[in-house]
């Protein structure tokens, strides 16, 4: 643990609302640089919501909101070149190949003619997929391809990459491999923002934020949680939080 | 701008790559075309037609036999009273009948001129104008034998009525047609889909996130299709030309701005349908339904404006394919310049900016 951490995420009392619904109430938190943040609750709790807000995909309702230094508001072009993105769906267009996704995202991310041939050449390399160099995304298993969609969403190495859900639909062998990617990334001072309802994946990240019901229940590291809550896992934590939710209601 | 590039040769990618795209874009032009231009042929072979002889002198005789043995017109039967007439039709072979007045030829050599009456099936509009301009040159043939042979001069009068489809539409209909039609096919359609593919694969989502603008990102999305458009606009001229000798007497020029202009509307049209659908199909469907069946029905160009009723009348005005039409069967077959289109141009302009700005707004709505 570092004496001095620098924020990369500040959120200040962020609330989205949808009409009357509240999809993100009152959340405020910060992001440290280098850590791998886990944004954690079950489906319709406020992950994505927030997510897209972070992006400037969203607009908030209300809130002080700074990413990578800009603020969400007014600079969503810089936050934009500094922040990469990959969503549960996948980022990848199948219908062309690995290149060529490649050259289309470093182009979209501004990097000149050398700079793309010479990260594609060692990203192929590092995921062994120099064969595939010409085959279509489509034509890859499903594994490889959240591999590739990873690296490519960090091709233009962004202070900041957004993960939301990266791992869904996938079995715990492949997550577990993946992980193994976010960790090398994070080695590389790429701050790390996912969002997951797998609670095993908790335990892989610095902290977590665990979302009930477009609130922030608890924030901390997954052990200062299990402590907390006298449990063994972060599953039980998870369950011990959302029971907890009801009772403060009533 | 090499951000926007390099986007725009990943969507032509897209295209090449998809046959089914592929046969869309060029396979259905040229079979459109080809369909409706032999479909729709102008040439025609033993027309029944049936001869109503109140005169029966030598003139008229010699010149029913002229026409028989044109080898275009088979007599079915010579009918005895104008009464007829209708109920020769409603049987439906025949399909033109010619009366010849009585004292036809005790008319031409006192007066110099009688009077024949073609009457027409129209409810085959370009059958019957075939039809009539066939039996007409005929006539017109005879008519100069006559005065060859007599030295005076002499003249016949003949009456045209199209029975059933009084406004009648040239048989180079169909090329404005057909152009009209494909190309809101491919501009409409294709676009509204590749949009809304994006959406639907979530790839939308990693475009907004990235530093491309979303006025970029449209963009992107429709420059190869103003280019495959404009392709298609221009094989089918060509076509038409080669394969059916539909003319183009106006401005090249002003003919393929116009072109280009109306590529523009349908492009805003696919944009406007793309930000309010969320799936290929329905994309499709609304493409379909909302602009290719009226294309084919309210424009003109099947079935006359003149003749629907009223309230479709006034829906066609707002279909921009009838505009374009207008306008190219103006620059091809009458050669007339800006001048005389200039009305159809600047409808087509407000429509483009209206959907523009309709879908501009729309897609900022769903961006809050």
């Amino acid at each position: 643990m570092s004496e001095q951490k620098e924020t990369i995420i500040t959120v200040k009392n962020l609330v989205k609302k949808f009409g009357d619904f509240k999809a993100n109430d009152n959340l405020s938190f910060e992001v440290f640089k280098g850590e791998i943040f886990g944004f954690l609750g079950a489906n319709g709790a406020g992950k994505t919501t927030a997510i897209k807000i972070l992006c400037g995909l969203w607009v908030p309702t209300s809130g002080d909101i700074k990413v990578a230094g800009f603020d969400i508001y007014t600079q969503t072009e810089q936050i934009k070149k500094n922040i990469g993105y990959m969503s549960q769906k996948f980022s990848l267009y199948e219908d062309i190949t690995v290149f060529e996704n490649i050259r289309l995202f470093g182009g979209i991310y501004g990097l000149s003619r050398q700079e793309i041939a010479q990260r594609a050449a060692d990203l192929m390399h590092r995921l062994d997929i120099e064969h595939s160099r010409d085959k279509l995304i489509s034509s890859l298993p499903l594994g490889w391809r959240q591999k590739l969609a990873f690296s490519v969403a960090i091709l233009h190495n962004p202070k900041l990459v957004f993960l939301d859900e990266p791992t869904g639909g996938v079995d715990p062998v492949t997550r577990r491999k993946f992980w193994d990617q976010i960790y090398e990334a994070a080695d590389k001072g790429i701050t790390v923002f996912v969002t997951t309802h797998y609670m095993d994946e908790a335990e892989y990240c610095d902290r977590v934020s665990i979302m009930v019901d477009g609130r922030i229940a608890d924030l901390d590291t997954p052990s200062a949680l299990k402590e907390k809550y006298s449990v063994k896992n972060m599953n039980e934590v998870f369950l011990k939080i959302a029971r907890i939710k009801p009772d403060q209601n009533n | 701008m090499k951000r926007f590039w390099g986007f725009v040769l990943k969507e032509f990618l897209h295209i090449f790559r998809d046959p089914r795209t592929m046969l869309i874009l060029f396979g259905i032009p040229i079979v459109q075309v080809l369909l409706f231009g032999y479909v729709i042929t102008n040439e025609i072979k033993d027309v029944k037609i049936a001869i109503l002889d109140q005169s029966k002198d030598h003139v008229t005789i010699e010149l029913t036999n002229k026409i028989i043995s044109s080898g275009f017109f088979i007599l079915d039967r010579n009918i005895k009273s104008i009464n007829e007439v209708e109920d020769v039709f409603k049987e439906g072979n025949v399909r033109q009948v010619i009366i010849f007045e009585s004292g036809f030829g005790k008319n031409l050599k006192r007066e110099g001129t009688a009077n024949i009456q073609l009457i027409a099936d129209a409810s085959d509009a370009n059958t019957a104008n075939l039809v009539v301009h066939y039996t007409m040159a005929i006539i017109g043939d005879f008519v100069r034998e006559q005065n060859k042979l007599t030295g005076s001069p002499i003249q016949f009068v003949p009456e045209v009525r199209m029975l059933y489809n009084s406004e009648l539409k040239g048989v180079y209909m169909f090329i404005p047609g057909i152009m009209a039609m494909i190309l809101i096919l491919v501009s409409a359609m294709m676009t509204s889909i590749s949009i809304v593919r994006e959406k639907e694969l979530g790839t939308m989502e990693t475009l907004l996130v990235s530093p491309l603008r979303p006025l970029q990102i449209i963009l992107g999305k429709v420059t190869p299709y103003i280019l495959l458009s404009f392709i298609n606009a221009v094989t089918i001229i060509i076509m038409g030309n080669m394969v059916f000798g539909m003319p183009v007497q106006g401005s090249m020029i002003l003919l393929l701005a116009e072109s280009i202009l109306y590529i523009l509307l349908g492009l805003s049209l696919g944009i406007l349908i793309s930000t309010i659908t969320k799936t290929q199909q329905n994309a499709m469907f609304i493409s379909l339904f909302v602009l290719m069946l009226p294309t084919i029905l309210l424009s003109g160009f099947i079935f006359p404006i003149e003749n629907m009723p009223k309230i479709l009348q006034w829906l066609s005005i707002l279909m921009p394919p009838r505009w374009f039409i207008t306008i190219i069967k103006n620059i091809m077959l009458k050669g007339t310049g800006l001048m005389y289109v200039w009305k159809e141009t600047v409808i087509l302009i407000v429509m483009t900016s209206v959907f523009l700005g309709l879908s501009i707004r729309k897609f900022k709505i769903r961006l809050e």
